[in-house]
């Protein structure tokens, strides 16, 4: 069976998910979804001597605790997708030479789920494979090492940046039934709208969220009620409300729309303007929506990673900050 | 009077330092230099130096008076020695925070680990 892309995106049909594994920080634990993580460290090291092997931990703890609950071994999975916010991504191919298995490592800083989900769902509507994994981690010592400052400098941040997530999401993707099934995916193009602030990505990533949304209706012919609730991945508070704007000046009509990044903590959390990193809208939309969907609180959401895809080398060249976003939406199965 | 005026220096010098990281696009890095650079001209006429007299630590705790500690070495070495006197003389008052900033450094290192 093949298929083809209608404008940016695929409709699939036989794409479900097994099960899911999620690890998360002590902060994302406090916040108001802690309890549906399947694991929680109390700091950042977690008994590793470096936060970069504390957050290899957390991607092998993740993927762990998702082949267990699918009673899976490791050589079932025939292919395994994923990426984080390291330089090479480290946390991801480290570990990757534990897994015995090919790894495929992806990078679209936040928006990464999204293109690790669609990379496996499109192999698995083709029927190449038949089960498969995508994984993501993020750690927030060493993503803020890698795009602004190491923690240790104790900078004060700025009131519009965003604070990265930690902990681990993998997810089994299989041809077989199941009861929560991806129904489409949306490569989401990169957009650039002259952003320079590393301290404000939730600004520059609304448009490019915005656009996948569009392309999304536009390709699959649906408006935004055909879904329960639509989710952007890590805008944070002002991001999302640029998001409304944008889809209130648009007249787009929808029922319910919300941002993984203001979920993921509770509003005394000292966490700025919300949460982001790749994890974010992973332990919110797997962690927490997932979920909801298997208790039959929500048939069809939307869900929109957005990644800004950042390199401090570039910003100090003065260049601006391309954004992407790709979007997956999730359907409880007939 | 001498406390009071100390803490109402060196807290205007830190206000405005605020007021450019929360207003500018700067980083700590663009304000720090041009703090130093400030203090440094600030030395021309000896301007700092009737400010420390008037503030006291309120002027000498501030990063401004790195700029005017090197502008002073620099310019006591030039008198006896010439132009190369400027290279020689730079950090010879600031030499001891700096070492001691390298120092220290190393210690907090090596006893310490950064939490979150």
């Amino acid at each position: 069976m093949s298929f083809h892309f209608s404008g940016n995106s695929v409709s699939l049909n036989n794409v479900y998910i097994e099960s899911v594994g999620t690890t998360a920080g002590l902060l994302e634990y406090q916040g108001p979804l802690g309890t549906y993580f399947d694991k929680y460290y109390l700091d950042h090291y977690h008994g590793n001597s470096s936060y970069e092997q504390a957050e290899i931990e957390m991607l092998s703890d993740a993927i762990f605790a998702c082949l267990n609950k699918a009673k899976l071994k490791k050589d079932d999975i025939d292919l395994y997708f994923g990426g984080d916010l390291n330089n090479q991504l480290t946390a991801c191919y480290y570990h990757a030479c534990h897994l015995n298995k090919p790894f495929i490592g992806l990078y679209s800083a936040c928006a990464t789920m999204g293109l690790a989900l669609a990379n496996a769902s499109i192999l698995l509507e083709n029927q190449n494979i038949n089960k498969a994994m995508a994984c993501t981690v993020s750690h927030n010592a060493t993503a803020e090492r890698q795009f602004r400052y190491p923690i240790e400098y104790g900078i004060q941040r700025k009131n519009t940046s965003t604070f990265t997530a930690t902990g681990g999401c993998a997810v089994c993707l299989s041809s077989q039934k199941n009861k929560v099934r991806i129904s489409s995916v949306t490569l989401g193009k990169v957009v650039d709208m002259n952003q320079y602030d590393a301290n404000d990505m939730g600004r520059a990533m609304a448009p490019a969220a915005f656009d996948t949304y569009k392309q999304h209706m536009k390709d699959l012919n649906i408006d935004g009620t055909y879904y329960d609730l639509i989710l952007t991945g890590d805008l944070s508070n002002y991001g999302k409300s640029i998001m409304e704007k944008l889809l209130k000046d648009d007249h787009q009509k929808y029922n319910q729309y919300n941002d993984c990044g203001c979920l993921l903590y509770n509003k005394d959390q000292n966490v700025y303007q919300g949460g982001s990193g790749p994890v974010c809208s992973a332990l919110v939309s797997f962690g927490y929506i997932y979920k909801l969907m298997l208790e039959g609180k929500y048939k069809r959401v939307l869900i929109l990673t957005t990644g800004a895809l950042l390199n401090p080398v570039m910003t100090n060249q003065k260049l601006s900050i391309p954004c992407v976003c790709h979007g997956y939406a999730l359907e409880v199965s007939e | 009077m001498n406390y009071i005026m100390s803490f109402l220096f060196c807290g205007f010098v830190c206000v405005i330092a605020q007021l450019i990281y929360e207003y500018t696009k700067l980083t700590p890095g663009h304000i720090t230099c041009t703090f130093v650079v400030i203090g440094a001209f600030l030395d021309l006429f000896h301007f700092y130096d009737t400010l420390v007299k008037i503030f006291h630590a309120g002027a000498l705790l501030p990063i401004t008076s790195f700029g005017h500690s090197l502008m002073h070495g620099a310019m006591h070495m030039t008198e006896e020695y010439g132009v190369f006197g400027l290279a020689m003389g730079m950090f010879d008052l600031t030499a001891a925070g700096i070492s001691s900033a390298i120092l220290f450094a190393f210690f907090v290192a090596i006893i310490f680990k950064p939490r979150s």
